[in-house]
């Protein structure tokens, strides 16, 4: 295997979990709520996908495990902000430190077990080409599953109804109620889906990129999917790209750090963190931009007048 | 079953004081639930984490001074927060205060005057602001997101202090250990006369008392009210939005960036690769169970530190984890948000009615 081969394909899983949990993100934030207890879903899918899997024997369940875990942790954060009203940031940090305190809590007896490794499909004959085989057709189900996501939300979002009304209710959710969507429903819905795609997310992590169970081990990475969704000015083809450049950064800077430059490895690794400044620096620049894109009602609570 | 809400015609004073305690009681609640289900005697449970530390001189002592960090960034935050200000990288600021600070007595040890101390203190405060002014410009300038950037630089922060203890600032007698060299005399803040506080504690009565005026009695205060309640209205009265956020992230971080030298010249006694367990996020509960009130987060940071203690003491004598701790503080928030909405909505549960065909038009 050759040397760009090998960092290609730990882009790929570098920068699957940031993509499933931005991409799940934006539907959320494109229905009108902005949750950000992304790392707190995150990392009780991360335990709770470890956990089933270790405890069953299947990596299967492990996953759907993960996804049930952040999307139960999501409709909490519905029921508050949705049916109950509360602030959507405060909330959402909320989500965040809960989910960090249960998940320490819950993998207290997985800490250094090994853990289960999601397989990697191989397409027949086509994994056997060089150098494209490895790093197109040999990959785990989720990484095929995130990009599939990709094109599912853009198609849905962008060229049909249910989309239609998911951004009407994110752009306009007095016009939309008053046309009779559901409004609480449809965010519900997004927030759920959301939960889920974070939860996705947490269990790539510990069953897929370091199959294991380390406290906190999503490190800042849903608050980057966070930031992925906001570069990416709602539109998710550019959160694949994002998210696939943020990958490259951090794992360019595991290589260069390997390479024995004379850089303090603490400062490598906090280029993930200062890029995703930079970035969110370089689009909120673009206010017409950013004016143009965001939704309306983002991170407005609604209270429909009966 | 639905929930419906129903506005109130003005605030519920009633609830208004009592949401904290619902929120509280609520989570005692939940904690004896978590217990019986862990097979621990619920009350015992209860009486280990939240009355014991109060029990004996050492352990209020010990509450005291988890306390004084609480309180003094908890009281920053409210502020922020009122002026719907969202600086969440409190942790980060309190860790670059710790540096800044602890710069003196490392690079000049064997310098033991009064003044040492103050200006431990003094840049220690500066270290935080400067750190706290960088999400303000970045949003100010550039429109950038405070809550993003604030949390990015939190990691930033704590990378750069692993660098310095384990690389430029390592003890050189200390055994490769990753820690700088031990603070003494005029480099450790003093403590209470007879007792073994430190004086961090005078600083967040203090601190706290000097925004409970600012927010009551001055123009500055009702500026932040305003301009977190109606941004609209208060630039109509020529309150400047950009001068706010830069004011709210001075002054935040600045708080945490005193605690943070407080924990290493009070507390710790040098520098870490660790020097405060999460109080930069616990402040945030701090802050909304304070109700965003400088004289609520004094009370409020009491009740966290015992949780912190609680958790301690829970570990040693039920065997559970101190995380538990964390989880009965993210609770905590859950609640204190809730029981916020009974404030200005009654909370009706209704049956789901049938809706006649003819309006269910226009659905997808």
């Amino acid at each position: 295997m050759g040397a760009l081969e090998a960092v290609i394909l730990t882009i790929i899983t570098a920068s699957t979990p940031l993509l499933l949990a931005a991409i799940g993100e934006l539907v959320v934030e494109r229905s009108g709520v902005l949750n950000l207890g992304v790392e707190g879903m995150m990392v009780v899918g991360a335990v709770a996908g470890f956990g089933a899997a270790l405890t069953t024997g299947s990596v299967a369940i492990g996953v759907v495990a993960a996804m049930a875990a952040g999307m139960l942790m999501a409709l909490l954060f519905g029921v508050l902000t949705l049916s109950l009203v509360a602030n959507q940031v405060a909330t959402g940090l909320a989500l965040t430190l809960l989910g960090l305190g249960l998940s320490g809590l819950m993998g207290l007896s997985f800490v250094g077990h090994p853990g289960l490794r999601l397989p990697k499909l191989e397409v027949p004959y086509l994994s056997d080409l060089p150098f494209i085989g490895p790093i197109l057709f040999r990959q785990d189900a989720l990484v095929y599953l995130s990009i599939a996501l990709v094109v599912a939300v853009s198609y849905v979002l962008f060229r049909t109804r249910i989309g239609l009304v998911v951004r009407a209710v994110g752009d306009n959710h007095g016009s939309a109620h008053a046309l009779g969507y559901p409004v609480i429903r449809v965010r519900y819905a997004c927030v759920a889906f959301g939960g889920a795609c974070a939860g996705l997310a947490g269990g790539y992590l510990s069953l897929a990129y370091t199959p294991q169970w380390v406290e906190n081990m999503t490190a800042g990475r849903g608050w980057i999917a966070l930031a992925l969704v906001v570069f990416s000015s709602w539109l998710p083809g550019r959160v694949l790209v994002g998210a696939y450049l943020f990958g490259a950064v951090t794992i360019l800077g595991f290589y260069v750090q390997g390479m024995g430059v004379g850089i303090p490895a603490q400062f490598l690794s906090s280029l993930p963190y200062l890029v995703t400044i930079a970035a969110l620096v370089v689009i909120s620049k673009n206010r017409l931009l950013m004016r143009a894109n965001t939704p309306a009602c983002l991170g407005q609570s609604f209270v429909p007048d009966r | 079953m639905r929930i419906e809400l129903e506005k109130r015609g003005e605030q519920a004073r009633f609830f208004a004081v009592a949401s904290p305690f619902i929120a509280v009681g609520l989570m005692l609640v939940t904690g004896a639930i978590l217990f019986a289900l862990n097979g621990i005697d619920p009350l015992e449970g209860l009486f280990v984490y939240f009355v014991e530390p109060l029990t004996t001189v050492w352990s209020i002592e010990e509450l005291l001074k988890k306390a004084a960090p609480l309180i003094l960034i908890g009281a920053g935050l409210a502020v922020a927060y009122r002026a719907n200000v969202w600086n969440i990288g409190a942790e980060g600021q309190l860790t670059i205060g710790a540096i800044t600070g602890a710069a003196v007595p490392i690079l000049f040890p064997d310098w033991q005057s009064p003044m040492v101390l103050v200006l431990m203190l003094a840049l220690g405060v500066l270290g935080g602001m400067i750190y706290g002014a960088i999400p303000a410009i970045l949003k100010v300038k550039f429109g950038a997101n405070e809550i993003l950037t604030s949390l990015m630089l939190v990691y930033v922060a704590q990378l750069l202090l692993d660098w310095v203890v384990r690389g430029p600032w390592r003890d050189p007698k200390g055994y490769n250990f990753p820690k700088s060299i031990s603070f003494d005399g005029w480099q450790i803040l003093p403590n209470l006369p007879g007792t073994h506080v430190h004086i961090g504690v005078v600083f967040a009565l203090v601190a706290a008392l000097v925004l409970a005026v600012l927010m009551r009695r001055t123009l500055k205060g009702y500026e932040v009210r305003v301009l977190g309640q109606t941004p609209r209205a208060g630039r109509f009265a020529g309150f400047a939005p950009n001068r706010m956020v830069l004011f709210v992230f001075l002054l935040s971080g600045g708080l945490a960036g005193l605690a943070g030298i407080c924990e290493v010249a009070g507390t710790i006694g040098n520098l870490q690769p660790s020097v405060s367990p999460n109080y930069g996020f616990t402040a945030i509960i701090v802050a909304f169970l304070g109700r965003l009130d400088p004289i609520g987060a004094v009370f409020a940071g009491l009740l966290l530190a015992i949780s912190y203690l609680g958790g301690e003491a829970a570990q040693v004598s039920l065997g559970i984890s101190d995380k538990t701790a964390r989880l009965f503080q993210g609770i905590l928030l859950f609640y204190i948000l809730a029981c916020d909405t009974l404030i200005l909505y009654r909370i009706r549960f209704v049956r789901p009615r049938r809706l006649k065909e003819g309006s269910a038009h226009g659905r997808a």
